[in-house]
This record gives structure tokens, sequence and C-alpha cells, in this order.
């Protein structure tokens, strides 16, 4: 099993930081089309016979694929997959927590090796083509997604509507059926107070801010997905264009307030990433929250070159290897949160060893 | 001031939508605007989205253009009724969006500023809108050559539209 590896190790595609332009800033860009299929009801509604056919459906139009990234993918449907594994997914971003939820085999993912490009089917909608890349790449990501949609559309009829365009089965997704998101890294704009009128700013502007996991999930890390809202009387080019405007805004002002610090307040910020390090590389407990939030203090360090030899890779990689279910994973059995607290302490501090020593 | 409605008690509940880009003001005592169903935000415990995008639907009372529909008729697709769709803010079907046509269209105003897709056509199945923005798209360059007086080419065009005509049958 090709995909294995997404299930074995920690690494997916997005954690590659020397791939991505501005990977100091933008951890990794998202691009996700939601299609389903005509007259078939949409999954929340499906019985197991409906979905059995829709999933039939889409199998039959994969296998006729022509394109060499989806003739790759391998199907993985949830009554295949563990509790565990699939959760594994979630920490890796590549399916919603909704999705992974079901163990149901009509539900599943059609994904490549890398977990750059991964299919949800029968999540919200029938179809939903992602592709993730590390740093700011919106513009690629969209062209990877849109190959597998034109490739699966010769042999599906998708639901499409003259004046609605992609029908969703929920209406925020209607038109376009994209959504285009960037997961940033900000902690100087945190730290200098401005983030929540940044965002008010955002909101304005037709885009939204998120935690880490997507939709109603807290900001943890100073992590923030920021994403397109409208997806409705816009055109692809245009919704990537103004995400990726606003995105190099936010970059430069996140620069700007890194330099001021670095300048003004060198030593208590010199301080607090030796801090930070020093107890992600001696405790022996680390919760979750308080973990992410070191580890956005010495993120912080190693770009600003306080800290050498730590890689972006490293530290993209710990943020999900630090997940309960990667943990558990890794153990091979489960634990309560006390237990994954220790491996969690155990954990970030072998890869920070292992970064000093290379 | 006086409640719309019933025009007897105090208006207490004032209410601005934007329409069409007009702005409607509505003014109604509690009484009324509960039986409107104009209390979308008094629990706060019903602050989800499904919630909110089901309230968004139906609540289209005052607003001319919106007839009011019955929220039991269903798809005849997949059997979802407008009340199924307000309580979870979700669609069944491809055909729910037909069949609920009217009562979409406010909510997607709301939602998206805009109503219409201007994005991507699928090949397949999309042949005949490709063909209506393309004759669209000539139209506009004819009233060009017309207007730069370019009769020459204004011809050309039209010719060009007449075949393309045919494509639509």
């Amino acid at each position: 099993m090709k995909a294995d590896n997404l299930l074995n190790s920690n690494f997916v595609r997005w954690m590659a930081a020397d791939e991505g332009p501005e990977s100091d800033i933008v951890i990794s860009s998202r691009i996700r089309l939601a299609r389903n299929l005509n007259l078939i009801p949409f999954p929340q509604i499906l019985d197991r016979e409906s979905g059995k056919k829709s999933l039939q459906t889409i199998e039959e139009a994969w296998s006729k694929s022509t394109t060499p990234d989806l003739k790759e993918m391998e199907l993985l449907t949830f009554d295949r997959l563990t509790a565990l594994e699939r959760k594994m997914l979630v920490e890796k971003h590549l399916i919603s927590p909704g999705h992974a939820e079901s163990d149901e085999s009509f539900r599943g993912v059609l994904t490549n090796q890398d977990g750059s490009l991964v299919i949800m089917i029968n999540e919200e909608d029938h179809l939903r083509i992602q592709c993730f890349l590390p740093g700011l790449q919106l513009e690629e990501c969209y062209r990877q997604a849109q190959q597998i949609d034109d490739d699966l559309e010769q042999h599906l009829n998708f639901a499409f509507d003259e004046r609605r365009g992609y029908l969703t089965s929920c209406p925020t997704n209607v038109g376009t059926g994209m959504r285009a998101s960037v997961m940033l890294h900000l902690p100087a704009i945190a730290i200098s107070g401005q983030i929540n009128q940044i965002f008010h700013n955002i909101a304005q502007l037709g885009m939204t801010v998120r935690g880490i996991y997507g939709e109603g999930t807290e900001v943890i890390g100073n992590f923030f997905q920021l994403s397109n809202q409208v997806t409705l009387g816009q055109t692809e080019e245009d919704i990537i264009n103004n995400l990726t405007g606003i995105t190099k805004r936010i970059i430069e002002q996140e620069r700007l307030l890194r330099e001021r610090l670095r300048e003004d307040m060198k030593y208590q910020l010199e301080d607090r990433v030796g801090r930070a390090y020093g107890i992600l590389s001696s405790a022996r407990v680390m919760n979750s929250n308080e973990a992410m939030a070191l580890l956005s203090d010495v993120r912080l360090g190693v770009d600003l070159g306080i800290l050498a030899k730590i890689t972006a890779f490293a530290l993209n990689e710990l943020v999900v290897a630090i997940r309960p279910a990667h943990l558990q994973k890794k153990v091979g059995k489960e634990m309560d949160a006390f237990h994954r607290d220790i491996e969690r302490a155990e954990v970030i501090k072998e890869r920070l060893a292992a970064t000093r020593e290379h | 001031m006086y409640c719309e409605e019933c025009k007897q008690r105090p208006a207490t509940v004032h209410l601005t939508q934007m329409y069409n880009g007009k702005k409607v003001e509505i003014h109604l005592c509690e009484a009324c605007a509960a039986q409107k169903g104009a209390f979308m935000f008094d629990v706060a415990s019903n602050f989800s989205i499904p919630n909110l995008l089901g309230s968004l639907f139906g609540s289209n009372f005052n607003l001319p253009e919106v007839q009011t529909q019955l929220p039991g008729r269903v798809c005849p697709n997949c059997g979802m009724s407008l009340n199924d769709i307000m309580n979870t803010g979700r669609l069944g079907c491809s055909e729910c969006y037909t069949a609920f046509e009217k009562e979409l269209e406010p909510t997607l105003r709301r939602v998206h500023g805009n109503s219409e897709h201007v994005g991507k056509v699928p090949a397949r199945g999309g042949e005949k809108v490709m063909v209506k923005k393309k004759i669209e798209h000539l139209k506009q360059q004819l009233q060009q050559a017309v207007a730069a007086e370019n009769y020459e080419k204004a011809a050309e065009i039209r010719d060009t539209i007449k075949d393309t005509e045919k494509k639509l049958g």
C-alpha cells in the first residue's frame, strides 16, 4: 500500500518548507474544490445504498482517468481504516474532523503518496478535491487540483447550474465550490496585539480566519488559517489573486513587526526564545497547548536567526507528531492524556536533540 | 411609532435588511416580530453555522419580490422539505437548487453579496453555457465595433454571432 506512508510516518508534503516560497510565515497553501454528482442526494442524507452508488460512480471515473497524478492515487475507504488512522489524517490536515468520524465503506479518501493531492469522498459533498503544498503557492495548488477536476469531469456528470455554478450541499460553497486557504504563523503580529484589528479588516474583504484545524477550531501556537468566504460571483483566479494579495500584505506586516521586535526588544525576545527552547528540551510532561505555544516561540527564534540548526521542516513535523493520534500510533497503544503528555515531551526532546547533532 | 404589521402596539423591534442594494427598514412590535420569526438571535446557544444559515432562509418577509412559500413543500428528487433545509442549513441534492430557487436567492445574496456564477464551467454538460458566454462576449465586441464606426468588423462579428447561435439550437 503506497499511501501507507501517510499512516506510518509523520511526513506529508506540505511540511517540506524548503520547497515553499515565504515559508517562514506561510506554512502551507491549500485549494479545495467541492463537486457533486447530479441528482444523487448529497452525502449528509445518503443511505448506505445510494452512498455505495455514489462511491461506485466515482471509482469508475477514477479507473478511466488519464492524468498521472490521479491514476497513481489510492482509495482508502473508512471501513478499512481504524479510528486512530482516520484521526492521523485529520492531524495531518488532509481531511476534516467530521469526515474522520465515519467508518462507512462508502466514505473515504483518494490520496497520492505524499498527501499533496487528496480527494475526500462523500464528506459534505460527493467530492472534495484538495491540493496542499508548502509555503505560498495557491496558483500551483489550483493548477494541480484543476487538472484532477478536468479529468474526473470527463467521466462524471457534475451538478452544475448556469446561474449558480457548481452546486454544493451548503450554500456557502456554491459557485466555484472553491475554498483557497493559507496557514500562517504570525507570532509578531500576535505579540503586538494587532491581530484582531487585522482580522476585522480582512473580514470586510470577504475573507475569514480560523484556527489550525479549520472551521470551529481555536487558534493555537499563533497559527491562523486565512481563507476566502465568498464563492459565488467571483472567478477562481480573482479569489486566488485576492487571497494571495492579502497574504502578501500580512507577510509584510509580520516581517516589519519582527524586525521591530529584534531592534527594540532584543533581550526580551532572545530571553523568550531561549526559555521556550530550554523548556522544550528538558520538560518531562507537556500538554498540547503549551507545546504549541513554545514551539511558536522557537520557530520565531529560528526565523530570526536566534536559534541555529533547527529547520522549519523539523518544526512542521513536530506540530503533527505531537498530536494525540500520532503519539499513540508511535507507541502502538492507546494512552490517556497524562501518558500522552509524557510521550509528547519525549518526542519533542528527541527531535530537538537530533537537529542539534546535524 | 406603531408596529407596521398590527398598527396597534408600539414598534420595539427595528430591522434593517439590504436587498438588491436597497435598504429595507422594518418596524414591528414584539408580538408580530415573534410571529414573523424575526427573532433569529434571541437564543445564544443557537448561534451555530447551520442555525444561522437556516435562519437566513425564509426570513424574507416584507420583501415584495419574495412570495411566501409553504415550508412543507418538498424537493421532487430527494424529498427534502424547506423546513429540513431551514433546520440544517444544508440542501439535499442538486435539484433542491431549482425547487427552492426563490427562497435561495436572498440567502445567496446575503452570504456572497452575489447570486450569479462567473467562474469555471465544466466542459461536459457546460457546453451551452460556454456558447452563451461566447455570444455575450461577441455582443460586447459588436457594440464596441459599432461605437468605433468600424462597420466592416461589426458585420463580421454579427455573422459569427448568428453562426454561434445556431449551435444553441
